[in-house]
């Protein structure tokens, strides 16, 4: 697919300000594939060298630090260097999360790829562009505004060059400022972006010639399993080596409490760790599961943190004609991922070169280097695409394992994680709740809100420590880190008096970490469900409640809703329905999202079957309007939804770690069930472009809306309130019967 | 150690084993260096590792080696189609864009491959029940049904 694109006089003006007008392109890069001359690739955020480069046959190679997680974006990313640079987009190599060659643009998370490392890209793209067309117009003695491009071939004055005979393996050596953008295509002449390119790599996934991190071998290698502790933190006390005399080739290996068999093939290693006999001290360090929320209340805080505060919310509660409070929670959540973690590993020379999927290579390589304490220099680590994380997961584990391992042996180690290591021992999602209160005036006028979230610190950063490292007693970060959770516990809704209040705790039962949509999922979920609650009692129509609050100046967020309304074909009147007779009764809910407060609008209409009797609930259909500004590639945006809305339908209704005072009991698929096809609702979408706005994420942000959406339905068709996820029947059926 | 034939996509190969036991997903992936069954939990409860035995969908994860007869026609994701030319289940993946990370579609391409040789015309709900026991954790269901649905008029 060719571009054509002609400069004007308006955009060469542009400019001006940002491009380093007098460059020269410097030294040849050589492939910077090759080890021994990637050592001078520039990684600096501020050098278009260190996002890409051209070599002599006109190939881009571009470099990202955001990797794609089985979100598409390995080819959105294409599609916006090919738009800024004129190139067809087989012209574009793609190299990620590698951190000899690829700028350490930041973990892969927060809907932050395209955003943040796409916006750079495009960046630099755009500043090598006007560089070749200057150094074009000076070879063909052409001006600048004569030029166009096509095909990476650039024209004027009847003569053409090629960017290969321009740059050809040469480095840019041109400086970027974020301060000062340079400026970038008229999207009026996008020709990739906005368009539904199809994924590049759906053709080998289909037909088994895709590499996972999973199917990666290096020769010589030995193949690892780990044998975690049966209680989390109890202590290695003796093991039985003779145990597994019988298998060829099987050795145990033990460091501290961390244990694993390695062998020469992987059947090998799998019998080895299922048959090595082990005694464990006894450890019963878990609260009971029946009293979690009563746990988490009690625990120490180590600090509050205030969110928004308006007015004086105290006093206005104590004022107010009506008074509402309500205190939800939600449940310990895995990642889940259908793959668990992999990883391999080497040391040759002293130096660790690790394989993984992790979304985060970079700071893996600073937590590998001092857990082994050695050099970051010495420490590289290369990403290879795994099965969805959905945030920090096992990957990063299985890597430190594989390094253990690695440096125990000699060898190469790939190390597969079990299906119970995943459930077992991946950083959680950890239990989250929330404390609202509420005053309305006799008008049915909201006039405070005042909400406290009980949810862990963060004191460390981002630094989730590697399960080997603890296990083995290696040096790390003792901290939690369970990402960044307080957000969008503040609201979008303007009343009079409003707190909102972190309670950071100092600890919570399972090792923490972000998955999909951390905190904005769980806070939103109270927040929406408890504006819900409020427009019940003022008697309003739950969208005509919420449009009343929101600031009339964010007219995105107003035809967020309006949108919806036409799109669900929306009934205005007050919930519940009522008038419902039956066992089955249906309801519909909405609920709406600006995320973070300060990106991506999301709204939803959900619609459900409540079965009274059996206290199932079926969610036939979920309706969607989505405003996250540009979009890059329509068809991956509608894939992206679709998985939120459906991943978080399966966390609303059916989600839950299941544990002892010892460990997770819920280590497999039966135990820690997920929604499957017969249950999956349709979905209709209503998707809103804005070409010439910055480009937002949208792989968190629709999930955020999905839990509040269900129990507003729930709500409507039984006028029963749910505030305690999953909702699974025996608590639906339990519901019920209190309110009768 | 014991010998095993096979015959694995069309070919006829043999595998050296210390346990014959070892379920077959082992040999596909380490011995044969296949990479289209994956290894999802080892207890066939996701369907990430399906292949077909004698065309029918089966859990490579819980099926030890020892118990495929040498006659016994084993094919793998990439033995029902390539890249340059895929099966029409394949086909249909690929224009669906029914893919997010693609951990589980090996397992829905040969579990609706298997499926549909037997019922041509299925309805919505047939598909629906026939890919309940493969999980997608990425909410890929959607367009997979609708994958399924092409397939099945192609």
């Amino acid at each position: 697919m060719n571009t054509h694109f002609k400069t004007t006089r308006r955009d060469v003006l542009k400019g001006g300000g940002a491009l380093v007008v007098s460059f020269s392109f410097g030294a040849q890069a050589g492939d910077a594939l090759a080890q021994t001359a990637a050592a001078a690739k520039p990684l600096a955020l501020t050098e278009v060298d260190s996002y890409l480069a051209i070599d002599a046959k006109g190939m881009c190679t571009v470099y990202s630090g955001k990797v794609d997680l089985g979100t598409g974006t390995d080819t959105a990313l294409r599609q916006m260097a090919a738009e800024e640079l004129d190139l067809p987009l087989n012209r574009i190599k793609l190299v990620t999360g590698d951190t000899l060659l690829t700028p350490d643009q930041g973990t892969t998370w927060g809907s932050l790829t395209i955003q943040s490392g796409g916006v750079q890209i495009r960046q630099a793209s755009a500043a090598a562009k006007a560089a070749l067309l200057e150094e074009a117009a000076k070879r063909l003695n052409v001006k600048k505004e004569e030029l166009s491009v096509a095909g990476g071939v650039v024209s004027g004055g009847g003569k053409r060059i090629a960017y290969a005979q321009l740059i050809g393996g040469k480095s840019f050596s041109i400086k970027l400022d974020p301060k000062q953008p340079v400026p970038t295509k008229d999207p009026k002449t996008f020709k990739l972006v906005g368009t539904s390119v199809p994924r590049v790599d759906i053709p080998g996934k289909a037909t088994g010639t895709f590499t996972y991190m999973q199917d990666f071998r290096v020769p010589g290698m030995l193949h690892g399993r780990v044998v975690r502790p049966p209680a989390m933190q109890a202590k290695l006390e003796s093991v039985d080596e003779a145990s597994i005399k019988g298998i060829r080739s099987a050795k145990v290996i033990r460091q501290g409490n961390f244990l694993a068999v390695v062998a020469a093939n992987e059947w090998a290693a799998i019998k080895g760790a299922r048959q090595l006999k082990a005694t464990w001290s006894k450890w019963e360090g878990l609260p009971e599961q029946s009293k979690l929320y009563e746990h988490v209340r009690a625990t120490k805080v180590a600090k509050d943190e205030v969110t928004s505060t308006v007015g004086n919310a105290a006093e206005a509660l104590g004022q107010g004609a009506k008074k509402l409070a309500a205190t939800y929670d939600f449940a310990i959540h895995t990642h889940g991922s259908i793959g668990p973690s992999c990883a391999v590993a080497e040391f040759k020379d002293g130096k660790l070169t690790s394989w993984s999927a992790s979304q985060a290579t970079h700071t893996l390589r600073k937590q590998l280097a001092q857990m082994f304490a050695m050099p970051v220099d010495d420490v590289r680590c290369l990403y290879l695409e795994g099965a969805g994380c959905y945030g920090r997961n096992g990957h990063e584990d299985a890597a430190a394992d594989a390094a253990l391992l690695a440096k125990a042996t000699g060898k190469p180690v790939r190390v597969q994680w079990s299906r119970a290591d995943e459930h077992g021992w991946d950083p959680k999602g950890p239990p989250t709740l929330i404390d609202l209160r509420a005053a309305m005036d006799g008008s049915g006028t909201v006039t405070a809100w005042e909400s406290e979230f009980f949810i862990p610190q963060s004191a460390g950063g981002f630094l989730v420590p590697l399960v080997a490292a603890t296990l083995a007693e290696m040096p790390y970060e003792k901290h939690i880190a369970p990402g960044n959770i307080i957000r969008n516990s503040d609201i979008p809704y303007k009343f009079a008096n409003v707190k909102t209040v972190c309670h950071r705790l100092e600890s919570t039962p399972f090792t923490p970490s972000w998955i999909r949509t951390p905190g904005r999922m769980q806070n939103t979920y109270a927040n929406e469900c408890f504006m819900d609650e409020l427009a019940a009692a003022a008697s309003a129509d739950p969208i005509e409640f919420r449009l009343k609050y929101l600031d009339p100046a964010d007219t995105r967020g107003i035809e967020i809703l309006n949108r919806l309304v036409a799109l669900a074909k929306w009934d205005k009147r007050p919930s519940p329905k009522g008038g419902q007779s039956g066992d089955v009764v249906k309801g519909r809910g909405v609920s709406y999202v600006k995320y973070e407060l300060v990106r991506t609008y999301v709204g939803v209409v959900a619609e459900v079957e409540v079965n009274r009797a059996t206290g199932i609930i079926k969610v036939p259909k979920f309706y969607i309007t989505h405003d996250c500004g540009q979009i890059i590639n329509p068809d991956g945006l509608k894939n992206q939804l679709e998985g939120n809305i459906i991943q978080t339908v399966s966390r609303t209704l059916l989600e839950e770690l299941k544990f002892n005072r010892s460990a997770v009991t819920s280590l497999d698929w039966a135990s820690y069930p997920i929604l499957t096809f017969p249950d999956v609702p349709d979905i209709a979408m209503d998707l809103i472009d804005r070409p010439t706005m910055p480009p937002w994420g949208a792989g968190e942000p629709a999930a955020a809306v999905v839990p509040s959406a269900i129990s507003n339905a729930v709500f409507d068709a039984t006028g029963v309130r749910l505030r305690s996820i999953p909702y699974t029947p025996e608590k639906v059926k339990a519901a019920l019967r209190g309110a009768a | 150690m014991a010998t095993r034939p096979l015959t694995v996509n069309g070919k006829r190969v043999s595998i050296t084993v210390d346990d014959p036991d070892m379920p077959l997903l082992y040999a596909l992936r380490d011995d044969l260096a296949l990479k289209g069954p994956r290894f999802g939990c080892g207890l066939a409860q996701c369907g990430a590792c399906t292949v077909h035995v004698d065309g029918r969908a089966v859990r490579s994860c819980v099926t030890p080696l020892s118990s495929i007869k040498p006659g016994q026609r084993v094919v793998t994701l990439e033995g029902l189609g390539t890249p340059q030319n895929p099966h029409p289940v394949q086909r249909a993946f690929i224009e669906e864009q029914a893919v997010q990370c693609g951990y589980c579609i090996n397992g829905m391409i040969m579990e609706a491959a298997a499926f549909l040789a037997r019922n041509r015309r299925p309805t919505e709900t047939q598909i629906k029940q026939a890919l309940a026991n493969n999980l997608c954790r990425c909410g890929t269901h959607a367009r997979i049904v609708r994958a399924v649905k092409r397939a099945a008029t192609a």
